[in-house]
C-alpha cells in the first residue's frame, strides 16, 4: 500500500488545523472551493460565450471589443478577471496564451488551469517555439498560419475563439457548446468536426 | 526577481506533460491550499496578488520545480503566514511532524523576517494626470535589469525591441505593490515583439503587457 500521505499534504494539515484553531479558517470554506470549482465555474463559461460568437455575428463583434463587460453581464463568478481580451482566430492567424512568469488564466471563463499550463515545459516553451510545442500537443497548424502568443504578464487576461468547425452549420448554440474544449479557448487545440 | 519562476525561453524543460483530462484538484490537500491562500488574504497575511506572486517566487527553487503548483502555493502561504506573524514556523513543523511528517522533509517556504524593502524597476515618475509616454504605433526598447525584488518584465523581454499595440490605462505597478508601497498606479502597455528580436528561431509574434516604467523610446530611421 502507498497511501503514506505526501509531505505537502502533511504540511497542509499542520497549516489548516492551526488556522482551525485560531478561527481563521472553516471546514465549510474548503468545501465551498471544492463545489464552486467543480460545478460552477470551469470551461463551459467560455465556451458559452464562443458558440454564441459563432452564431451571432454583432455578439461576436462586442466580445472582441469588450469581453470585460460580457463577462460582467453573465455573471460568471471565479474571479481574476479585471479585464478580459478575447482574441478570434482565423484561416492565417492562430493565437495561444500562456503566463510565463506565474500561472494567470481567465479564472471566470475557464476554471482554474490545468497542471501542464502551469508547469515549466508549456511556460519555457511556448514563448521560444510555439509551432514545435503545439505540434507536440496534437495540433499541427499550416506553414502559412501565423502565430500570436499572449504572454500574460499584468492583470489583463486573454481567451481565444476558437474556429468554428466545418459541418457544425446545422447545430443550435447549446449544441455548438458541448464541442468546445478548455483547450481551444487555451489555443493549444482546434475543435474538430462533429463525427 | 531573476528566481526559478522566470521560465519563458528556458531551455531544458523538455516534458509538457500534456493530458487532456484531469481533475481540479488532484488530492483534498490541493483544495486546501487554495482555501488557505484566500483565507490567509482574509486574515491579513497579505494584502494584494503582487506580494502573494513575490512569496511564490522566494520559495525554495528546488521545491519550485518538484512540489508542482499547489505545492508552491503551499510555500508561498506558509512565507506569508510566517511573515505576517500569524503562525511561526516552529509550530507550523511541530504539527506536522505529530501528523507523520518526517523531521527533514523539504520546506518549501522561505519567510523573511526582516522584510528587507527591496523592490523591482524603480518608476521613473508619478503619471497620475498625466498624458501616457508612448502610443500605439511607437517604437520602444525595455529597459536592461536585474532586480532582487518583483517584477512583471521576464527575463527573455528584458532589453528588446518592440512596438507599442495598444495602451490599457492605469494599473497599480506590481514592482512597487509587491513590497508594500500602494498602488503606485503606471501605464500598461500591449507591447509586440517579433521572435527573431528576442533571439527565438521560430518566426511568431509575441505580446506582453508591460508597464512603462520597463520602457524606452526609440527613434526608428526610416
Amino acid at each position: 500500500m502507498s497511501d503514506q500521505p505526501s509531505p505537502q499534504s502533511l504540511r497542509t494539515e499542520a497549516i489548516e488545523t492551526l488556522l482551525i484553531e485560531k478561527n481563521l479558517l472553516t471546514s465549510a470554506a474548503i468545501d465551498t472551493v471544492l463545489t464552486t470549482f467543480s460545478e460552477q465555474v470551469g470551461p463551459m463559461n467560455g465556451a458559452k460565450l464562443v458558440a454564441r460568437a459563432w452564431v451571432d455575428a454583432r455578439f461576436k463583434a462586442r466580445l472582441l471589443e469588450d469581453a470585460t463587460t460580457i463577462v460582467q453581464e453573465y455573471g460568471f463568478e471565479g474571479g481574476q478577471v479585471d479585464k478580459l481580451i478575447v482574441k478570434a482566430c482565423t484561416e492565417s492567424v492562430h493565437h495561444v496564451v500562456v503566463c510565463t512568469l506565474c500561472s494567470c488564466y481567465p479564472w471566470a471563463v475557464l476554471g482554474l488551469p490545468p497542471r501542464w499550463y502551469k508547469d515549466p515545459g508549456y511556460r519555457s516553451r511556448i514563448v521560444r517555439e510555439p509551432r514545435k510545442v503545439l505540434t507536440e500537443m496534437g495540433l499541427s497548424l499550416p506553414e502559412t498560419t501565423s502565430i500570436k502568443v499572449w504572454d500574460s504578464s499584468a492583470e489583463i487576461r486573454y481567451m481565444v475563439l476558437p474556429l468554428r468547425p466545418a459541418g457544425t452549420e446545422a447545430l443550435d448554440e447549446t449544441a455548438l457548446a458541448e464541442l468546445i474544449t478548455r483547450d481551444a479557448m487555451i489555443g493549444v487545440a482546434a475543435i474538430e468536426t462533429p463525427s | 526577481m531573476d528566481g526559478i519562476h522566470d521560465l519563458g525561453g528556458q531551455a531544458g524543460h523538455n516534458a509538457l506533460g500534456y493530458h487532456r483530462d484531469e481533475p481540479v484538484f488532484k488530492d483534498r490537500w490541493e483544495a486546501v491550499v487554495f482555501t488557505l491562500v484566500r483565507a490567509s488574504a482574509q486574515a491579513g497575511a497579505y494584502t494584494n496578488i503582487d506580494q502573494f506572486r513575490h512569496a511564490v517566487e522566494r520559495i525554495d527553487p528546488k521545491a519550485y520545480l518538484e512540489h508542482g503548483y499547489y505545492g508552491r502555493w503551499l510555500g508561498a502561504v506558509e512565507t506569508l503566514l510566517v511573515e505576517s506573524g500569524i503562525l511561526t514556523t516552529a509550530e507550523i513543523t511541530e504539527r506536522a511532524t505529530r501528523l507523520g511528517a518526517a523531521p527533514d522533509d523539504l520546506i518549501a517556504a522561505r519567510p523573511d523576517p526582516t522584510k528587507t524593502q527591496t523592490t523591482g524597476i524603480p518608476a521613473q515618475r508619478n503619471p497620475i494626470g498625466e498624458a501616457p509616454w508612448f502610443q500605439a504605433g511607437d517604437a520602444i526598447q525595455t529597459v536592461q535589469a536585474a532586480p532582487l525584488g518583483h517584477t512583471r518584465l521576464p527575463s527573455y523581454a528584458r532589453n528588446k525591441k518592440g512596438f507599442i499595440t495598444a495602451c490599457q490605462g492605469l494599473w497599480p505597478y506590481p514592482d512597487l505593490r509587491a513590497h508594500g508601497h500602494g498602488e503606485q498606479l503606471q501605464y500598461l502597455y500591449t507591447v509586440t515583439f517579433d521572435s527573431l528580436n528576442l533571439g527565438f528561431s521560430e518566426a511568431f509574434e509575441l505580446n506582453l503587457d508591460l508597464f512603462e516604467p520597463y520602457l524606452n523610446p526609440i527613434e526608428i530611421i526610416q
